[in-house]
């Protein structure tokens, strides 16, 4: 009988506090966690928004690539236009 | 049943009602990160699926100002030679013929003459120096010259010496009048009635 009583007593005094210790352990990480998830979506989503702009690169490259060849025009005409620097 | 049973009881039941209530709440904490992370996945496949052009859109671009860098270098320095051309761009952009050009290595360690110096770096003076200030005749690199609110003599300084330093020796200014030095004779004409010219009949 007296064991019986000293395991209820390391029951209630050493095994309870044991497992609510542990067990408050891992619910308060898990709670820290959401609002580290909530930013990394919120984060994300800011991210693939930013990048509704990149179909305008095609835009760019096109612009580029007449830029670039408008310049080659003028430098031919220019070329034909100027003489050359003299040779030191 | 002894009381010792009872109490055995009551503690095994406080751990099973401890287990439940932390656990169910700890299994709903991880059903909120499943989501979240759901929608992190869902916003990074977003992200991949449109960075993904990105590269090769951006590497042609590059291709294309690299070949106009090119040609325009090349033009520059086939028409003013490369040590001149260096000093025009050294002139628009002070410290960009450090760089030299791209297409020219040994163009970096060239030293690039003072070309457009009398626009580019004159301005800087007449910014430095406010109103009045002659174009280039001081280095801009250095500090405010002037107040240029009140401060005047250091812009003066920069011109000719005229009136502003020794006014003692100019010419003293005319004299007009009964004393004047130099008499003119009175012409006789003025003061009189204009001459009038004889009307003609145009037919």
């Amino acid at each position: 009988m007296t064991l019986w009583w000293i395991g209820n007593a390391v029951l209630l005094l050493v095994v309870l506090p044991v497992v609510v210790y542990l067990l408050k352990g891992v619910l308060d990480a898990a709670s820290g966690i959401v609002p580290s998830i909530r930013q990394i979506a919120g984060a994300a989503a800011a991210g693939s928004k930013d990048l509704d702009a990149v179909p305008l690169l095609l835009t760019t490259q096109d612009q580029v690539r007449q830029t670039v060849a408008g310049v080659a025009g003028y430098g031919g005409s220019l070329d034909v236009i100027l003489d050359d620097a003299e040779e030191e | 049943m002894p009381a010792a049973g009872v109490v055995t009881i009551v503690a095994v039941v406080l751990i099973v009602l401890a287990l439940v209530v932390y656990l169910v709440a700890t299994i709903l904490k991880l059903q909120a990160i499943a989501d979240g992370l759901d929608e992190v996945i869902a916003s990074v496949g977003e992200i991949v699926e449109k960075s993904a052009p990105v590269n090769d859109v951006v590497l042609d671009i590059n291709e294309q100002l690299d070949a106009g860098v090119e040609l325009l270098e090349g033009l520059l320095v086939q028409k003013a030679g490369l040590r001149d051309a260096l000093g025009l761009v050294e002139g628009l952009y002070p410290g960009a013929a450090a760089q030299g050009f791209r297409a020219f290595p040994e163009s970096r360690e060239l030293v690039p003459p003072r070309i457009a110096e009398v626009y580019t770096r004159g301005t800087l003076t007449l910014a430095r120096l406010g109103r009045e200030a002659p174009i280039a005749m001081a280095n801009p690199a250095g500090p405010v010259l002037r107040d240029v609110q009140y401060g005047s003599m250091a812009a003066k300084l920069l011109y000719t010496d005229v009136r502003h330093t020794s006014p003692e020796k100019l010419p003293r200014s005319p004299v007009i009048g009964s004393g004047a030095p130099v008499q003119y004779e009175q012409r006789e004409d003025i003061g009189r009635p204009r001459k009038r010219f004889a009307r003609t009949k145009y037919v």
